[in-house]
């Protein structure tokens, strides 16, 4: 994983970390974009050999850590939501930019759709649907992280 | 180069390890209490992140405290003034009265109230989980933070200490699903719990009597039943009453009074053995005994 520059990658999932725990307002805090799956997927589409669900189950016990919730919630969410583009990753791959927001769109309300349902199991969640908000935001902002992914990954000739 | 051909396990034999593996961690996590050194550890070492990421925050208060007008400080200035005249009039009141309850109660042979520490912490993040009402701040057990310590802004109570890292701990807010804090109503001694509702600006009081006597703007206070309070703070005050009798018991919502959604210093208070050399050594022990003893007598 660290071999031909794959320290970049590390980095970026670093500041995917950071920006979900960024302290915002909270009327903007709600339509906070799912950082860390969205650089996931980038690089689950871009490098399938290195970047596979171990990876994805790590930064999501990672995020566990970090948002308090039960250990194990988020990571199952983000193993079985990259589980879908490890999959499928030939076919996403030929799609067009706007074609992958839609499927990131699919992919965030399932991701935030598994943890509900996994906290409403533990502790009685209730739903509300401002929960689904940054379902939207991500589908906006997958283009400009994919274009600049894109871009890091040319210029550091990621492999 | 990437092989055409992938090389370990396939997607699906991952897929059901880390499920499992997930399964587990959920298990342990939600159903044993000892997990809870573990996620100190776990909380020490993402700390690092943590102070990153609050870093631009910090660089903006920076920049806004240190760019302000010298009329606004100067106005600023004066309202702490008066704010202070009046504080150390109240307090000076205030020791007397102390004072004066301490002899009382010895007098009375109950024990005298330990003396409540107090630390400053301040607010590092605030989760974006919606699931958890849970926000991080800057002490942790090498400042004597401990768990279930009772958290507090300048208005009423905020929460307790939930995990305890090094240098950061964990609070769990007043709102959350999982948290509630045994209560009482200031006016007349009524006893209830407050439960969080998930929602920032409501709590909620369950299995209240119908012939409760509550009234919307009561004052709810902690009533120091659970322990883990101390008695007495403001927590919330009660916004609807609902009083329909086809329901088995009355619907009463509050709204806290702390600004749980702009916190950003808070107090940790912690208990401290009495100082008084007079004073009981455990409470609850020798209240009885000085209640046999007076019997004796």
């Amino acid at each position: 994983m660290f071999s031909h520059n794959g320290i970049i990658i590390v980095f970026t999932l670093l500041i995917a970390l950071m920006a979900s725990i960024m302290p915002m307002p909270l009327s903007v805090d709600a339509f906070r974009p799912d950082w860390v799956l969205i650089v996931l997927v980038y690089w689950c589409l871009a490098l399938p050999s290195k970047i596979n669900i171990i990876t994805a189950w790590f930064m999501g016990f990672i995020l566990d850590v970090l948002l308090g919730s039960v250990l194990g919630v988020h990571a199952a969410a983000m193993a079985l939501s990259v589980y879908i583009v490890v999959v499928n990753f030939q076919k996403i791959r030929n799609f067009s930019v706007w074609q992958q927001a839609l499927i990131i769109g699919v992919l965030a309300a399932l991701y935030h759709l598994l943890v509900f349902w996994m906290q409403r199991f533990l502790n009685d969640a209730v739903f509300l649907t401002s929960y689904l908000y940054p379902v939207i935001t991500s589908v906006v902002l997958w283009p400009w992280v994919f274009l600049l992914l894109r871009r890091v990954r040319r210029h550091f000739k990621i492999m | 180069m990437n092989p055409i051909f992938k090389h370990g396990p396939s997607p699906q034999h991952r897929l059901i390890l880390v499920l499992c593996c997930s399964a587990a961690l959920i298990f342990f996590d939600h159903k044993m209490s000892s997990f809870d050194i573990v996620r100190g550890y776990l909380q020490s070492i993402v700390s690092p992140l943590q102070y990153m990421a609050n870093a631009p925050k910090q660089m903006m208060t920076w920049g806004a405290e240190n760019l302000v007008t010298r009329q606004r400080l100067m106005a600023e200035n004066e309202v702490y003034r008066k704010n202070e005249l009046s504080f150390h009039e109240q307090s000076m009141q205030l020791n007397i009265i102390k004072q004066e309850n301490e002899r009382l109660r010895s007098l009375l042979a109950s024990p005298v109230k330990p003396d409540i520490k107090k630390m400053f912490a301040e607010i590092l993040s605030v989760d974006s989980d919606p699931y958890t009402h849970q926000v991080v701040i800057n002490r942790g057990a090498s400042d004597g933070v401990y768990e279930g310590q009772p958290v507090l802004d300048e208005k009423g109570i905020v929460g307790q200490i939930l995990h305890v890292g090094a240098r950061s701990s964990r609070v769990i807010l007043i709102t959350d699903v999982t948290h509630a804090v045994p209560v009482r109503i200031q006016r007349n001694g009524l006893r209830l719990t407050a439960t969080g509702t998930g929602r920032i600006d409501l709590l909620i009081h369950n299995f209240v009597a119908h012939s409760a006597d509550i009234k919307e703007g009561d004052l709810i206070v902690t009533s120091g039943l659970g322990g883990k309070y101390p008695e007495g703070y403001p927590v919330a005050r009660v916004s609807r009453v609902s009083n329909d009798e086809t329901r088995e018991f009355m619907r009463v919502f509050s709204k806290p009074v702390a600004q749980i959604d702009r916190l950003r210093y808070v107090l940790l208070l912690s208990k401290e053995k009495p100082v008084s050399i007079f004073a009981p050594k455990t409470t609850s022990d020798n209240s009885s005994k000085a209640i046999n003893q007076s019997e004796r007598k």
